[in-house]
């Protein structure tokens, strides 16, 4: 096959990608790692944590019923305790963001939907347009479209970038998350490429992992894609949002991830307008912890509904 | 969220399973023994400067018993031992080490300064590591030297730092006694309690008595040692003045001589560098244990095209340093050893604004006891500045710029010094070829202060001679007759 023809203003964006070193990215999460979370701060922590839950569910067997049963959870995570933060969004399929709409009302909490033939994006363009103006006409508050990755991993780096720009030009109110699904590129320099490529596409926010492949979320991949937020910042002064998703399902997980922004990005990203955990099951551990911080007791799991 | 900082609470390591002796004595031939000097000097903690312990003051006398004792131990036991023997007691050593390693790192960090976090994930378990390196080669020195019939020295007088104070310790007697030396040991008089921890371990290790003695005080008593006739090696780590003061007193003698001494290594960042990894490098090469590290990367090279992106990074970087109470989990610069070497610090953070150099310091709270010192960068250094050119041993970066290789090669090799260097690049090829050009004894390629027994460490120039660790470190341990 002959080799993609790319536009050179957008060869000349990626040639200026920086190198990264995995080692190196590997030694900073670790220094991470051992920040040492204790009382208020703890507590603090958590809080956030909780406020930027995209309370995800993608499955197949996906029920109406079960949608509304996740959007009244996302609104009571757990009414034993009070003045708990709510969650950021409710993340569904296209096909039941209306009834995630309907569900949360006016409670403030938004609705996202993956789109864009997710999670392999293997589908026309036409088909991906559909897709996302189904879910948009529906009421999604935010799109999380995927890449095409194998037209990525081709070089193909134009096609990629004008299906991006093609999205994002038809979510005009709506937030565009572009999923890179990180576990299928193959280092860590190519996610900083795509973060670059994303970012200057229109993305308002990266975001990791579908959640349907393994490794998700990892730090390093995650540390990448923060140091692209970071660049673009000190370049232009706009912010972009991160949403690490797949495997976060712990509270001490989660808290790593926000010390990692608070150490990278600065406090700025701290809150649910920049950033999001994509998950499905760190809602409950998060409760749980948050319980033992302020009783000093464990509770046991079964006092939380699992949905 | 709400508007307020996110701020870490307080995180403490416990000192509970720490005993400090209100009174430590000399440890010779296996014993406490009181100091025929019948002097005692105080011990403080320098993150607070609280009082810790008051510690023997060795004079010649002491010394000379500590000698006797090594030589008799060297003649009647340690030298009949079989490599196999001796190796079992330092692997008894580096185990008992390892279950004593919280005890050990609290103490280092009680005594000396430096963060819980670099003392429990760095000095201690690398210390152990040593131990169980060298414990190996205790019965292997024949294949280790084929055909040159390899013959322990006798007894070695061994002096070490404050800034690694138990993994120096480490370093020194390790190799000697797996090479089956035995040793008379001086720690540094600010950081002398992990030494007199590792004391008692040798006892409950059951070390047959003499084969490690610990005689504690001041310079005095390390010129006492180097001067006392009856040793045939003496091991310095330490600056490079002392180090020439101790050349000088070996002249004439039998003694061999190892000198691991000063330096104000470059670390060099290339355009095509892997920019925020080599920025935490940087951070790593310097502020690592308040910059209180022989081959701490001191001199900061930037390629004039990445120059303002890299420092701007830096800046940034800092605001996200802990610094303050080394038993702190968080705190990443800890306190400065000592109330002199703060003074030294900050006479040379003076000198570098008097030069005319520009600094940057973050805005950050100091506790208000204690040593501390801002994690600081000077930019806008000239190659003549002194503080471009001078030893500083703290928290302090001087940071120019190159356009190119060649430039910054000269730059970097224009020192007295010669320990160690870093090298950022993307590029396999100029890794070699820069690193080929470079007079250092050690050379990081896209990494920074990584140690490993089995890796020789030791200077060029005037950062000293003879290596430590590694095969090479046998050697200095050895005579081959022939």
């Amino acid at each position: 096959m002959l080799s993609p023809r790319n536009n050179p203003d957008l060869l000349s964006l990626l040639a200026k990608s920086p190198a990264i070193d995995q080692t190196g990215s590997i030694e900073r999460v670790a220094r991470i790692q051992t920040r040492s979370l204790k009382g208020a701060a703890k507590l603090r922590g958590l809080r956030m944590a909780l406020s930027m839950i995209d309370l995800t569910t993608l499955e197949g067997k996906d029920t109406p019923g079960k949608v509304r049963q996740l959007c009244f959870k996302a609104q009571h995570l757990h009414d034993q305790t009070s003045d708990l933060p709510k969650v950021a969004a409710v993340c569904v399929y296209p096909s039941m963001v209306g009834i995630a709409k309907k569900a949360l009302g006016d409670s403030g909490i938004k609705v996202a939907s993956v789109s864009t033939a997710f999670p392999s994006g293997q589908a026309p363009f036409s088909v991906k347009k559909d897709d996302t103006l189904f879910a948009l006409e529906n009421g999604a508050d935010e799109i999380d479209m995927v890449i095409s990755r194998g037209r990525f991993l081709a070089g193909d780096y134009q096609f990629v970038f004008d299906e991006i720009a093609a999205i994002k030009e038809l979510c005009t109110s709506a937030r565009l998350k572009v999923i890179f699904e990180t576990g299928e590129l193959d280092s860590l320099d190519q996610v900083r490429k795509i973060s670059d490529l994303a970012i200057a596409a229109g993305a308002d926010f990266i975001k990791t992992s579908t959640g349907k492949i393994q490794p998700a979320a990892t730090f390093p991949v995650v540390l990448t894609m923060l140091g692209a937020i970071k660049d673009h910042f000190d370049k232009t002064g706009q912010m972009i949002g991160m949403k690490p998703a797949g495997g976060i399902s712990s509270a001490k997980l989660a808290l790593q991830h926000l010390l990692l922004v608070k150490e990278v990005l600065g406090e700025a990203w701290l809150t649910n307008e920049w950033y999001r955990f994509g998950a499905s099951s760190l809602a409950n551990d998060l409760l749980l912890q948050y319980q033992k911080q302020l009783t000093g007791k464990y509770q046991s799991a079964a006092y939380f509904s699992i949905d | 969220m709400s508007n307020t900082t996110w701020n870490l609470d307080p995180s403490l390591e416990s000192t509970a399973l720490v005993q400090i002796k209100p009174q430590y004595e000399l440890f010779i031939d296996g014993k406490w023994q009181a100091p025929l000097s019948k002097t005692y000097f105080d011990s403080i903690n320098p993150a607070d400067e609280t009082h810790l312990a008051k510690i023997a003051w060795a004079n010649q006398a002491d010394v000379d018993l500590a000698v006797r004792a090594a030589r008799t131990a060297y003649t009647n036991v340690w030298s009949q031992l079989s490599g196999a023997e001796r190796g079992k007691y330092l692997f008894r050593i580096a185990r008992l080490m390892q279950e004593k390693a919280r005890e050990l790192a609290v103490l280092e960090t009680l005594d000396g300064g430096k963060p819980i976090r670099e003392a429990r994930d760095v000095d201690v378990p690398l210390a152990c590591n040593h131990f169980f390196y060298y414990a190996g080669w205790a019965d292997k020195l024949l294949e280790a030297f084929p055909g040159q019939n390899p013959v322990a020295l006798g007894v070695a007088g061994q002096i070490t730092p404050w800034n690694f104070p138990l993994l120096m310790l480490a370093w020194k007697i390790a190799p000697a006694l797996a090479c089956g030396n035995t040793v008379v040991l001086k720690p540094a008089e600010t950081t002398s309690l992990t030494a007199l921890k590792f004391a008692e371990i040798c006892q409950e290790a059951g070390l047959p008595p003499g084969v490690v003695n610990i005689v504690t005080g001041y310079g005095d008593t390390g010129a006492a040692l180097v001067a006392h006739p009856d040793l045939d090696k003496i091991a310095f780590t330490g600056s490079t003045a002392v180090g020439k003061q101790i050349q000088k007193a070996c002249i004439g003698t039998t003694k061999k001589l190892t000198l691991e001494l000063g330096g104000k290594s470059a670390n060099i960042i290339l355009e095509d560098a892997p920019i925020d990894q080599a920025v935490e490098g940087v951070i790593n090469a310097i502020f690592f244990n308040q910059g209180h590290v022989c081959c701490a990367g001191s001199r900061l090279f930037v390629q004039e095209s990445i120059a303002t992106q890299v420092l701007d990074k830096l800046k940034f970087r800092l605001q996200s340093i802990y610094v303050g109470n080394p038993l702190d989990k968080n705190t990443d610069i800890g306190a400065i050893n000592s109330k002199k070497q703060l003074q030294t610090i900050e006479r040379y953070i003076q000198l570098g604004l008097e030069e005319g150099a520009e600094i940057y310091q973050p805005t950050c709270e100091l506790p208000s006891a204690g040593y501390y010192c801002k994690p600081t960068l000077f930019t806008d250094v000239a190659q003549s500045a002194r503080i471009a050119q001078e030893e500083i041993f703290g928290p302090v970066l001087t940071i120019q710029t190159f356009r190119t290789i060649e430039e910054v090669v000269q730059k970097a090799n224009n020192t007295p010094y010669g320990l160690a260097a870093g090298i950022w690049t993307d590029k396999g090829a100029r890794i070699f070829g820069v690193s080929q050009q470079l007079q250092a004894g050690v050379v990081w390629a896209n990494t920074y202060n990584k140690f490993d027994p089995a890796s020789p460490f030791g200077g060029y120039k005037e950062s000293g001679f003879g290596r430590e660790g590694g095969l090479h470190g046998l050697r200095a341990y050895l005579k081959f007759p022939n």
